[in-house]
């Protein structure tokens, strides 16, 4: 799986939480909590979303290495190889 | 839909909470049941249909009404949440409310500027110290579950000199949620205020269903099974913990089901009486009311009234409690549903009158009895109207609905509409995996009861709870 596979991935999970945002401009090195309105609730959501759709888990400790676009590609990709 | 023998969790109630909860669950793949006493979902605010009309139960307003798009707020938080598009709810912002009391009249929109210049033109003198008390209003964090109880009236003293404008300003943060009389809990309070002066008020154009109809929608999507017609029986626990739910269903009968968790809004001394911890120390409420609703030929605005809602005061003090009489006819809340910002949902016109109400003394009159003081209340509601028109309003069909209505429909002690002045604000009971939602959780509202659903399931659900 490809960084712009898990890139995809993640955006559409974030899209899905973020439903009234536009997510097509976001800066993959910029805070997303900047750029969109996501709270602490939504980023348990993406951790859930991201257990349930993928089966990909994130422990509490990881939770800041979601932080950007980048962080989130460059932590999960790893980790989406190990269970294709 | 046929009944498993057994849920990750049950849910007590297809109220706001109760279904909001239920939506929460099911999102992240928990087989939920939701069972509703009634026959239709909605619980505190619900509608009904008469002499052709469409009729709303409780929402008089949506608080929390914040633009699209307003980031943190509790609205948009809710809506994340439960994965529903803000243009879905379709909502349409209050034109101006007024807090009107014998000696002074206040109003206040959805710009706090406004509500901030008036009150600095009618009370100058007191103008420095509310510029203070809003500033801690804004900086308290009223949902942090662990919060202590205190009193919102002291806190109010600390910064304000004049009663008049205590009571002014606490009366529709009172009357729009306190289970206490007289004063509200601060963190209560700070939600009140911060979701209707400082965010605002607004109406789904189709009221009450607008909102039930998203979350039922919700429900269906996520293969919740919904119940009607099914009541809790009794929740029993083994070693504390909860094991079985006895349901009673219309149409099966007894029903007994397996399940490790039940998040219930049907009230905590309700909840407590299901189980065999029975708790005496948990007072039912004491506030109920009944509610006139009136249809008129002409729209409000051409009776020369604009307002969407009037908070009546006949004294200098608000009187915030059960009245020693059938209702208290000094103090009401007028709501005109036409008058928010789009009206072309309603053909007619449309008033509801709210009086706070006894319901020892509505549930102790005989049948013939309570039917002649309804229709007393309407004249009463129909007198006080028409003193807001500046021309002759045509009526042509009204009902009324009294604590005893409420008791009926929705089961709550006492018809109290607020719940008990009892709260468990972290939602837990003393057996383990039995949660409360809703307003005895202690988030006031339509929106505060939705928020309350959602924390519970997320925090005892899915983030410490089974599976």
């Amino acid at each position: 799986m490809t960084a712009t596979d898990v890139r995809t991935k993640v955006l559409d999970i974030i899209a899905d939480i973020a439903l009234d945002d536009d997510v097509t401009t976001i800066d993959d090195s910029v805070s997303l909590r900047e750029q969109l309105d996501l709270d602490s609730m939504d980023f348990l959501d993406i951790v859930m979303e991201l257990k349930k759709r993928h089966k990909v888990e994130v422990p509490q400790e990881d939770y800041p290495k979601l932080a950007t676009m980048q962080s989130c590609v460059d932590y999960l990709s790893p980790k989406f190889q190990a269970l294709a | 839909m046929e009944f498993k023998t057994s849920y990750d969790a049950i849910v007590v109630g297809a109220g706001m909470s109760g279904m909001a909860a239920a939506i929460r669950l099911a999102m992240f793949d928990r087989k939920v049941l939701l069972i509703e006493k009634h026959s239709i979902p909605g619980g505190l605010n619900s509608f009904y249909r008469r002499a052709n009309r469409n009729l709303d139960v409780g929402l008089h307003a949506l608080t929390n009404a914040v633009p699209k798009g307003t980031r943190g707020a509790p609205l948009t938080k809710l809506l994340k949440q439960l994965r529903i598009p803000y243009e879905n709810l379709k909502l349409c912002p209050q034109t101006y409310s007024l807090i009107r009391f014998p000696e002074k009249t206040l109003s206040f929109s959805n710009d706090f500027n406004e509500f901030d210049e008036l009150i600095k033109t009618t009370f100058p003198e007191q103008f420095s110290g509310w510029t203070n008390f809003v500033t801690a209003i804004k900086d308290f964090d009223e949902t942090n579950l662990q919060n202590e109880y205190f009193s919102a009236k002291e806190k109010a003293n600390e910064f304000l000199s004049d009663p008049l404008l205590i009571e002014m300003v606490f009366s529709p943060l009172m009357i729009y949620g306190s289970a206490w009389e007289h004063d509200m809990d601060w963190s209560q309070f700070v939600i009140m205020f911060k979701s209707i002066y400082l965010e605002g008020l607004g109406r789904p154009v189709g009221g009450v269903r607008t909102i039930i109809k998203l979350l039922t929608d919700k429900l269906k999507e996520l293969n919740v099974d919904l119940r009607y017609s099914c009541e809790l029986q009794s929740i029993e626990s083994v070693d504390g913990k909860v094991s079985t739910v006895l349901l009673k269903d219309r149409k099966l009968g007894e029903l007994s089901i397996q399940t490790q968790q039940v998040f219930s809004s049907i009230g905590l001394p309700e909840t407590m009486d299901k189980t065999n911890h029975k708790e005496a120390n948990i007072r039912a409420g004491n506030m109920s009311f009944t509610e006139s609703i009136f249809f008129l030929k002409e729209k409000p605005r051409e009776l020369g009234q604009n307002a969407t809602l009037i908070f009546h005061n006949n004294r200098d003090q608000y009187l915030y409690q059960k009245p020693k009489t059938l209702i208290d006819d000094q103090s009401a809340v007028i709501c005109l549903p036409n008058n928010y910002h789009d009206d072309n949902e309603f053909e007619e016109g449309i008033v509801r009158v709210t009086f706070m109400a006894n319901n020892e003394l509505w549930t102790n009159l005989s049948e013939e009895d309570y039917k002649a003081q309804k229709e007393i209340v309407s004249q009463k509601a129909k007198a006080l109207v028409s003193t807001y028109f500046e021309k002759e309003a045509t009526f042509i069909f009204d009902d009324t609905f009294t604590p005893k209505t409420v008791t009926r429909y929705t089961s709550h002690y006492a018809g109290a509409v607020y719940g008990s002045p009892d709260k468990t604000r972290d939602g837990k009971t003393a057996i383990d995996g039995l949660y409360i939602t809703g307003t005895d959780q202690g988030f006031l509202g339509i929106v505060g009861a939705m928020l309350s659903g959602i924390s519970m399931a997320n925090y005892h659900g899915l983030q410490g709870g089974a599976q």
